[in-house]
């Protein structure tokens, strides 16, 4: 099956090969654990308005799903059909290649803040909710 | 913030962006946690796989030596945007409760958790209640009201069979409907914010020393 404009020619032996489970690792060059530090829900956006040249699949997919909105681990890994652990392997480098950043929440909200946030929040929704 | 710099834990983050809470979505298989993700999210219930190294229980002395598989565990999730600022993430555990470690990091800074309980399996349900009574996470009990159950327990039997802790709300609902699901997420709030259980794990773990 060959891959996307650009991409690298899938070698079909390997692929055969190697199932399901160690392809998202080929595609991160094995490695399993990503120099940055993230979460299921650490929200990554786009550094650039502009298209970041030289990227596999992967990674300008990954790219193009946080330029809209800050963008969940969880979701980038669901919408590439990789496993979290590969998927931060692939947005940890896209954040050392400057294509992808952090988007962490601004300072002030404690603990019993946040919840008193949620609550209005899922108070208003109900009251839209027919 | 210069790219060309060298990465530095600064680097690469960006600090006004909303603030993903987490809530778990829990209870046994076919009980319909992703029924009730669906019913609050706004996009529909995507699914993340994780593949995991399984030791078998039992077999410690082959423990990192041999005796490993590799697991792929499923989890569902689903978002909601509540303001500007908040944007609620629910993420339901994966069926199998063997595949504890797997929760760990799923309920890793979760403000709480729904139990899901179906009255026809209730054994399902006590793995999940004692996990979260003792990782101190906040936690309600929600009775989903399946049309065809033979007997409609009351709050107070479901409460007994399970021994949920007194302070612990057991509600009822219907997971498919939005204003019922939302209801729980509700009561769970409320019960996070009286009995306040400071989290041992920051909301977002990752370069908060801001908000600790």
């Amino acid at each position: 099956m060959p891959g996307p404009a650009g991409a690298p020619e899938w070698d079909e032996a390997w692929e055969t090969c190697a199932d399901e489970q160690v392809r998202p690792y080929a595609i991160t060059g094995g490695r399993t654990r990503p120099q940055h530090s993230m979460r299921l829900v650490t929200l990554l956006e786009a550094a650039e308005a502009g298209p970041v040249h030289g990227l596999g699949p992967e990674s300008a997919r990954a790219v193009e799903l946080c330029r809209e909105r800050p963008c969940p681990v969880a979701e980038i890994a669901a919408r590439l059909g990789l496993p979290v652990q590969a998927t931060k392997v692939v947005l940890s480098d896209l954040i050392d290649r400057g294509a992808l950043v952090m988007a962490l929440p601004g300072p002030g909200a404690d603990h019993l803040q946040l919840l008193e946030a949620l609550r209005s929040g899922l108070e208003t929704r109900l009251s839209h909710v027919a | 913030m210069s790219p060309d710099r060298p990465v530095t834990t600064e680097t690469g983050q960006r600090n006004s962006a909303p603030f993903p809470v987490k809530t778990i979505v829990s209870g046994g298989f076919g009980v319909g946690k992703t029924t009730m993700i669906g019913a609050v999210s706004e996009i529909d219930p995507l699914t993340t796989e994780e593949q995991l190294t399984v030791v078998s229980a039992g077999i410690d002395s082959l423990a990192g030596v041999e005796d490993k598989t590799t697991t792929t565990v499923a989890m569902d999730f689903g978002r909601l945007t509540l303001s500007d600022d908040l944007i609620l993430y629910l993420f339901g555990t994966p069926g199998q409760d063997r595949y504890w470690f797997t929760w760990d990091d799923l309920t890793y800074g979760a403000v709480g958790a729904v139990v899901l309980i179906d009255t026809r399996r209730l054994p399902d349900s006590f793995g999940p209640v004692g996990y979260f009574e003792q990782r101190g996470i906040p936690f309600v009990v929600a009775i989903n009201e399946f049309a065809d159950a033979p007997h409609h327990y009351t709050t107070a039997e479901v409460r007994d069979a399970l021994d949920i802790p007194g302070h612990v709300p057991v509600v009822r609902c219907d997971a498919r409907d939005t204003r019922s699901s939302i209801t729980v997420l509700l009561a769970l709030v409320d019960h996070a914010l009286t009995h306040p259980t400071p989290p041992e794990q920051p909301h977002q773990p990752i370069a908060q020393g801001a908000s600790t």
